[in-house]
């Protein structure tokens, strides 16, 4: 079968004045309708970039490599260039749902003028039809008053509200894959929860297939199916999310699982990652986590092995070198 | 008193609030009527989400922001000051004992100044220091504390990274040599990684500078690893308080329950077990009467369903206060 999203060896450089920085490298993820695949990474690892650049987003000093391919359906959505085969994605095939719903609403146009926007370019239908689709995916989120809302602004919601909103307007044309860019991140633990668990209802109910991005391993425990761990803009460990959080193999998901304050285990230490994440500029040669790396084994200290993931466990991949440093703790 | 460094008396803080010139002046209920003692060398925890007034109640006890009524007492070795009640010759002295660290790193520090500058600021406005000798000798001391290299004192910020500049504000809040520090989300911009790292110098700092810490956090579980005592708040009352590890092992209060259950967790096979709260956190302008919780409490008893019961604490357990409403 093949897969809804299919992502091969893909680098993304942007051209800066200081240099070209390597944002994402060598990276392959694919998602099967409705299955979630979470991404998690600290800030800087490329999380961001790996989803813009399905939907083609990223700024114009981006190059992507020759041989990387981002299949969409069957079609290569890095090969599009015209308006009309982006606009067949961004909002189409391809919604994203943003950390900050305040900043991704147009403050000055009503939320419901927005989202029969985008529904009358994306579907064939008129302005009522519109209006009464985005109405009842509004209350389908759990808006009350569904009505009143429509015709307000961004400002006049709260945070938990607006993500809502932002919910609704990116199923409204009834996408295939979803991309949910640290959605819950802006929010409180008890709306949080809630956002949580109305994604994984719409999930269900809608089958899409979705890349979930945080920062936060308990919301990727709570939500995903699969998960990516990605470091410096390499996935340093994939595999299915019960296996990478209950045996993890890479020293830098152990780090981070060690790293997190776990309220039920209030007696353990909190192990901090040593060092800083190094900056894109001068990336590590080899090993991008060896400059960290608490275990780190005599080769991959001098970035003499390669960046590569290897199949441990059926579905489990762990990049080489750092399964030899895992083995050291 | 005795081993008291703050109390918090019966504080409350109101801001105005008109929504245009002709409307109506309103009064805004930040913080109600609240009650704690700090003691000394103790890791003081505010938790609550956003809304809840616990960054208004720092602000308070450090004097940034104006007391509608009661009184904040800081307890100095020598004397007591009244924060409601200070002259400019004691508030210059209380602001040398109490300092702030501040949520984003990357705005609180100016980018047209050195590390060195930044750090030294403090001691030039509050002018501790007599020579420039001097400041720098206390300028490095702290930096080296707070794990700071030394030639890095002469670069801007721009060229560190979150975790080292949520270090060098650290440095500045503590260059004056205060004894109370009020930390308002110090790690709540910071990756997880680098957040431990945080947490843990924070803790080794208090011990050795004997420091006594107001943690303002909506992250339960960096509260729980880090606090001795635990304020929870909910709009701008305290509902639940109690030595930290009694309270999250035994939470009395609905909202600490539901809070408690909604910090996701990082077993998979423990999906959702989560309270959900319906709705949000109401409008401070209109606060409901009696429990301020009731209008989204998942389990109201009959008599606070209709706001008959006034907000007050009640000790359950030594030391464990809990909201009447939800102690009964």
């Amino acid at each position: 079968m093949s897969h809804l999203l299919e992502v091969k060896n893909l680098d993304v450089k942007f051209d800066t004045d200081e240099g070209r920085i390597t944002a994402v490298e060598n990276i392959s993820l694919s998602v099967d309708q409705g299955e979630v695949l979470g991404i998690v990474g600290e800030s800087g690892s490329g999380k961001s970039v790996t989803a813009k650049s399905i939907m083609k987003l990223n700024p114009g000093n981006t190059s992507y490599n020759e041989d990387a391919e981002i299949i969409l359906d069957n079609e290569n959505v890095l090969q599009f260039t015209s308006k009309q085969d982006l606009k067949k994605i961004r909002g189409g095939k391809v919604s994203m749902i943003f950390q900050e719903p305040m900043a991704s609403f147009a403050p000055a146009i009503k939320i419901g003028a927005q989202m029969v926007e985008q529904l009358l370019i994306h579907k064939n239908i008129n302005k009522d039809e519109a209006k009464s689709i985005s109405i009842n995916m509004l209350k389908r989120v759990g808006i009350a008053d569904a009505e009143k809302r429509f015709n307000q602004y961004a400002f006049e919601l709260s945070g938990g509200m607006r993500q809502r909103a932002m919910i609704a307007m990116a199923l409204s044309t009834m996408p295939k894959l979803l991309l949910a860019d640290e959605p819950t991140t802006a929010l409180d633990v008890t709306i949080q929860a809630q956002v949580i668990n109305l994604i994984k209802d719409i999930i269900k109910e809608y089958q899409m297939g979705v890349i979930f991005i945080t920062h936060d391993l308990g919301v990727i425990a709570q939500v995903a199916d699969h998960v990516a761990v990605m470091y410096l803009g390499s996935v340093v460990e994939k595999g299915p999310v019960n296996e990478i959080l209950k045996n993890p193999k890479h020293p830098y998901t152990k780090g981070l699982l060690q790293a997190l304050p776990d309220i039920n285990n209030l007696d353990a230490p909190l192990s901090p990652i040593p060092g800083n994440i190094p900056s894109p500029l001068d990336r590590p040669t080899g090993c991008v986590f060896r400059t960290r790396c608490p275990h780190h084994n005599p080769e991959g200290k001098d970035g003499k092995i390669e960046m590569k993931l290897i199949e441990v466990e059926p579905g489990h991949w762990v990049d080489q070198c750092g399964i030899k440093c895992g083995q050291n703790g | 008193m005795g081993n008291n460094l703050i109390s918090v008396n019966n504080v409350s803080v109101n801001f105005d609030y008109q929504e245009n010139f002709i409307s109506k002046k309103q009064k805004i209920h930040a913080v109600n009527n609240i009650n704690i003692k700090i003691q000394k060398g103790s890791f003081f925890g505010l938790v609550g989400e956003s809304g809840s007034g616990k960054t208004t109640l720092g602000r308070a006890i450090l004097g940034a922001n104006k007391i509608s009524s009661g009184n904040v007492i800081f307890h100095d070795d020598e004397r007591d000051y009244d924060l409601t009640n200070m002259n400019k010759q004691d508030l210059k002295e209380y602001r040398k004992k109490a300092q702030l660290i501040f949520q984003d790193p990357y705005a609180a520090l100016s980018p047209r100044m050195t590390v060195r500058d930044i750090i030294a600021e403090p001691l030039e406005v509050m002018k501790i220091t007599n020579s420039r000798q001097e400041t720098d000798e206390r300028v490095r001391d702290i930096a080296s504390k707070c794990r700071l290299n030394i030639e890095h004192l002469r670069r801007f910020p721009h060229a560190f990274s979150g975790g080292q500049r949520q270090r060098i504000s650290i440095a500045r809040a503590l260059v004056s040599n205060p004894k109370f520090i009020v930390a308002d989300e110090s790690v709540a911009a910071l990756d997880v990684s680098i957040q431990a790292d945080i947490l843990n110098l924070l803790k080794q700092l208090q011990t050795e500078l004997n420091l006594t810490y107001l943690f303002i956090s909506h992250d339960l579980s960096v509260v729980a690893h880090v606090c001795d005592v635990v304020a929870v708040m909910y709009l701008g009352h305290i509902v639940e308080m109690g030595p930290s590890r009694q309270l999250f092992k035994n939470p009395k209060h609905s909202y600490t329950k539901a809070l408690l259950s909604s910090i996701p967790s990082i077993d998979p096979e423990k999906r959702s077990q989560a309270i959900e709260l319906k709705g949000e956190i109401p409008s401070a302008l209109n606060p409901p009467p009696g429990c301020v919780f009731r209008t989204r409490c998942p389990n109201p008893g009959i008599d606070c369903k209709g706001g008959e019961i006034k907000m007050g604490l009640t000790e359950v357990e030594p030391g464990h206060w809990v909201d009447q409403c939800c102690a009964l």
